[in-house]
């Protein structure tokens, strides 16, 4: 009998929290088509928390087993660092869901519109912003989102991740353009999104394309091969290398290509902004740190310089240009900018395979997880506080805040404070991580850059502190709604860790270190 | 071991939360829980001072206790305290109790009182919670015991660090017209020079790494070996955040305006104690981490030390804001307190300790005196006041001994820290110490012109309802004098106590007292 053509063999146990989040948005399709209006919402809400926390499970369970093997032939790699970034993303994910399902904030019920291609400022427009219409599609398309975000960091072989950046990106780009209210804002964003998102993976497609005519494969481990061997013209390895960085350097919004975030961060509806800022940063981050770890690994002497430059212009460009802005998304989004930049001085001091390196992928790890925690909290918290026209985000209607809702403000005030690192939080001990593994690497100057940028982004956060607790409120400023449990727990979840790691982070910072270890 | 300094930290923060739980309008309840729990401190201060082995063979540090924290990092939660860490948290100890009495009031004066010299931003009209402003001092406290007592340089930054969020509040919510001002220029000055510090420790860090496990531990670190270059720009991480802290010229301009738009209480704070964690780590750290680059830097330690001395006094001289005047005097008083740090001879670092000491005395007495006064005339400006000692004659007499012991006057405890740095200075920096020691002659000027075109002269026509200090209000003043007065006659206890800890870290700087001194001593014992 000929056997000519032989099924690939996949292990789907490692695959299972891939597949159960990828399941669970299919499911939530067929929800859409089946299950009465009244029940979706809430069908959808529990499917997808569902999925999530059984995927999550399966994470734990393949961590706690060691998992750390190559798997569909070996296109994706389930090891310690997958498993930690997937771990991260489900417990994200599932709040980020838990604030696209609150409806108590906004008087029609809920954060999206049913209709998000009508002609902005349209009568059918217009009437959209009051309709009680509920839109629950969002669910399945934020699930999608999370599948690719879980296999992104996975993929051991590039044109794989290209399809896992796919697919983690459309959806994303739709969801931009739905937020209820300013929706002209809104679909500027996605517009802005999709054609600079679909540059950047048309930059990302040609680095892979070259990368294959240098090594003569897309998988990690033949390029790594690839480099070692001499002989080789090495300007299609650097091109491609360069080419490759342009699209992923493009979803964690480093400088030079950060241009999106602050309109798509304050464009799209606050709860899918949390889910961008949480969640793909930690998933892009995750796809980066393999590609440059795995495949470029043993020649990171080219590739330093360039992501030193990258890191020292997110750090100074993201902290300067957040000092200028007045509106919170915006300043947040170029926070994240400065913060991006950050997590990339521990890439900047990768050296070899030495302690270095490792300090300085668990150092990374650990940020993705604290940042992820805090950001989500933070935009809950912005989502909180409404006037008659929905979110108050202009930095003047917060002033006197913490006079109106000293427990809201407050909150809010903690949060800030550990993005600016300030000791006993969490993002002090991320931040102290990852300068201390690139100062071991060598990398002194950019943690001096790093030092000074910080202290630009205290400027800011302090600024918002000001505003909140040392002014005086105006007359017909912004009320601070009274959220549900979705968004309660959330927010609570989000502070907890945020101290927790802040003062007792050694159980963490032990799993990231005993996960910090990529297959090959 | 009974854990005494963990106990001391702990106490204020049970504190606090037992305040901001108790419920809203028993203002009078908070108040003296507030300060119940800060007496405890005082008292269980007291007992470890009167514990502590001041014999000659007795460790270095005392009341040690070390957990491991953050093992990644080679963190460990390692408290202990030597002669000059332990006067500090006595310091402590005694001025928060001190300042919850004088603002007793304060909170409340706030809500019906206009500023006299309102400016855009008028101060809030709104009811300021008084739960919050004496639980944000108490977790101060906590801070300030934790910064003194740190012996792992990780938990001492995170003290140094978290010490600003508490005091940013106090300033910006319950502070003066320019208050928010104020605040942020407050933290971002001293979060600039912590973050400076933060690469420094990490670089600390990654040196301990090179020859062994990495470690925090100042006392692993402190006999670490490095090479020149390392030192300098380790040691320029760590002096500027401490010369921005204490603060030193050029490096002081945020605290004029700390100084004068903190509430009162903050001020007496600000200026007592987190001021002295920038000359306390002088001490602590500079010197005895990067010995040879102390030494280098010394002489232009002294230069700026001498020229704040100087500068300080004249910027004193001209100033209309009370209490902007008692905050340049404050700067004179650093450049004392750093001359004596890097003169390295074991008089002018004795001499420098107890100046810390004293200077939390006094200018928390003229802050406080001063603060008394604002509250009754509603004006900082000194032209508003004139005669008020026919008024006031209680307020008048407190505030001229206040003055005397912030310029030195023989018999006042602040006398003796002054001749000793500045002998002590003498012996290797003679230059430096004559100059300095026309700062004495300024420091005389200014306090006596102040007293004299406020208390003296007609009786300005607002003033002749003021009251006198009230019984509380003297309460407040007199542990300070007192001290003042017993330390200017006896100073010998605390001396004890300081100097096996001065004479450690000159021994660690590798610095010897200056000859003359040692062929006197070899020739009297040899007759």
């Amino acid at each position: 009998m000929p056997t000519d053509i032989q099924a690939p063999y996949i292990a789907y146990l490692p695959l299972m929290p891939i597949l159960l989040v990828f399941g669970a948005a299919l499911i939530g399709v067929l929800v859409e088509a089946f299950v009465p209006a009244p029940l979706r919402r809430l069908t959808q809400v529990v499917v997808a928390v569902v999925g999530l926390a059984v995927a999550f499970g399966f994470v734990v369970y393949l961590a706690t087993e060691g998992t750390s093997e190559l798997v569909a032939e070996s296109s994706i790699a389930i090891d310690g660092v997958t498993l930690f970034l997937q771990g991260t993303l489900c417990l994200l994910g599932i709040g980020s869901i838990l604030l696209l399902a609150e409806r108590r904030l906004d008087q029609s019920g809920g954060e999206v519109v049913s209709q998000a291609a009508n002609l902005p400022g349209s009568r059918a427009d217009l009437q959209l912003a009051e309709s009680k219409q509920v839109q629950t599609e969002v669910y399945p398309l934020a699930m999608f989102a999370l599948g690719g975000m879980l296999l992104f960091p996975a993929c051991n072989n590039l044109l794989l991740m290209f399809v896992a950046l796919e697919v983690l990106s459309l959806p994303l780009y739709l969801m931009a353009g739905l937020a209820r209210r300013r929706r002209l804002l809104s679909q500027e964003a996605a517009l802005k999104y999709f054609l600079l998102g679909a540059f950047a993976s048309a930059f990302f497609l040609y680095g892979v394309a070259l990368l294959y005519g240098y090594a003569g494969s897309v998988d990690l481990g033949d390029i790594r091969n690839a480099t070692a061997t001499t002989g080789e013209s090495d300007s299609f390895l650097y091109l491609g290398i360069a080419l490759l960085a342009v699209g992923l350097l493009f979803k964690i919004g480093a400088v030079p290509f950060q241009a999106w975030t602050p309109d798509v961060y304050q464009g799209s509806p606050t709860p899918v902004t949390a889910l961008m800022a949480a969640c793909t940063k930690v998933a892009a981050f995750g796809a980066l740190l393999r590609v440059f770890y795995v495949g470029f690994g043993t020649t990171q002497w080219d590739w330093r310089p360039m992501i030193w430059a990258v890191a020292i212009l997110s750090m100074v460009v993201g902290a300067v240009l957040a000092v200028t802005q007045t509106d919170v998304k915006r300043m947040l989004a170029y926070s994240s900018v400065a913060h991006t930049g950050f997590i990339l001085v521990a890439l900047g001091g990768l050296s070899g395979t030495g302690a270095a390196s490792k300090d300085g992928l668990s150092g990374s790890l650990f940020y993705l997880l604290a940042y992820g925690f805090t950001t989500l909290a933070t935009f809950a918290v912005v989502g909180l506080v409404r006037d008659s026209s929905g979110e108050a985000t202009h930095l003047a209607q917060w002033a006197g805040l913490g006079k109106r809702s000293p427990l809201v403000a407050g909150i809010f005030a903690f949060l800030l404070l550990a993005l600016a690192g300030i000791p006993l939080t969490s993002g002090f001990v991320a931040k102290f991580a990852v300068f201390k593994a690139a100062f071991e690497g060598d990398a002194v100057a950019l943690v001096v850059v790093g030092v000074v940028a910080s202290a630009i982004t205290a400027f800011f956060y302090a600024r918002v502190i000001v505003l909140m607790f040392f002014q005086e409120p105006s007359v017909d400023g912004p009320t601070v709604a009274v959220p549900s449990a979705y968004t309660a727990v959330t927010i609570g979840v989000g502070v907890l860790v945020t101290a927790v790691l802040g003062v007792m982070p050694q159980p963490v910072l032990d799993l990231a270190t005993e996960a910090a270890q990529f297959i090959r | 071991m009974t854990p005494w300094l963990t106990i001391l930290g702990v106490v204020p923060l049970v504190g606090a939360l037992v305040v901001s739980l108790l419920p809203k309008g028993k203002d009078l309840l908070v108040k003296q829980v507030a300060l119940g729990t800060t007496l405890v401190v005082l008292l269980l201060t007291v007992i470890m001072c009167l514990d502590y082995d001041t014999s000659a063979g007795a460790p270095r540090f005392q009341f040690e206790e070390s957990h491991s924290w953050i093992s990644s990092f080679g963190v460990s939660y390692s408290v202990g305290v030597d002669g000059i860490a332990l006067v500090l948290i006595a310091l402590i100890a005694l001025l928060v109790p001190v300042v919850l009495l004088a603002s007793w009031d304060d909170v409340e004066s706030l809500d019906t009182a206009p500023d006299a010299d309102a400016g855009p931003d008028a101060p809030a009209t709104g009811r300021k919670s008084i739960k919050a402003f004496f639980a944000l001092l108490l977790v101060l406290e906590t801070m300030m015991i934790g910064v003194f007592a740190a012996t792992d340089i990780f938990l001492f930054y995170v003290f140094f660090e978290a010490m600003l969020i508490p005091m940013y509040f106090i300033i910006g919510a319950y502070g003066g017209p320019r208050r928010s001002y104020a605040a942020v220029k407050f933290l971002l000055y001293s979060l600039f020079g912590g973050l400076l510090m933060l690469a420094a420790v990490i670089g600390l860090y990654v040196q301990s790494a090179k020859v062994g496990p990495g470690t925090f531990s100042f006392q692993a670190l402190s006999e670490l070996e490095m090479s020149h270059s390392t030192q300098a720009w380790l040691f320029l991480g760590f002096f500027i955040a401490f010369a921005i802290k204490a603060p030193l010229f050029p490096f002081h301009t945020w605290l004029p305006d700390a100084g004068a738009e903190a509430p009162t209480g903050g001020a007496i704070l600000i200026v007592g104690i987190l001021d002295k964690v920038g000359t306390f780590g002088f001490l602590r750290y500079c010197l005895p981490l990067f010995p040879w680059a102390a030494r280098e830097f010394a002489p232009y330690v002294i230069t700026l030390s001498v020229i704040g001395v100087i500068y300080g006094a004249l910027l004193a001289m001209g100033q209309k804001d009370m209490k902007r005047l008692v905050s340049y005097t404050s700067v004179a008083h650093f450049g004392f307190i750093g001359m004596g740090c890097f003169a390295f001879t074991t008089q002018a670092g004795t001499g420098a300790v107890l100046y810390m000491v004293n200077h939390g005395l006094s200018t928390g007495a003229l802050f406080m005196v001063l603060g008394f006064l604002i509250q009754r005339g509603k004006s900082r400006h000194l032209s508003d006041y004139s005669g008020i000692a026919k008024v006031a004659p209680t307020l008048a007499a407190l505030f001229f001994i206040s003055g005397l012991s912030a310029l030195a006057l023989p018999g006042l405890s602040t006398f003796v820290s002054e001749f000793l740095v500045l002998v002590g200075t003498f012996t290797r920096y003679p230059v430096a110490a004559v100059v300095a020691t026309s700062g004495i002659v300024l420091a005389a000027l200014y306090i006596l012109l102040a007293y004299q075109r406020t208390m003296q002269g007609a009786l300005s026509s607002a003033h002749t309802a003021m009251k006198d200090l009230s019984i509380r209000e003297v309460a407040a003043l007199a542990p300070l004098l007192a001290l003042m007065l017993v330390l200017g006659f006896y100073p010998k206890p605390v001396l004890d106590i300081i100097n096996p800890a001065v004479a450690a870290t000159m021994q660690d700087v590798g610095a010897t007292d200056p000859a003359p001194t040692e062929v006197d001593a070899r020739t009297l014992e040899s007759k």
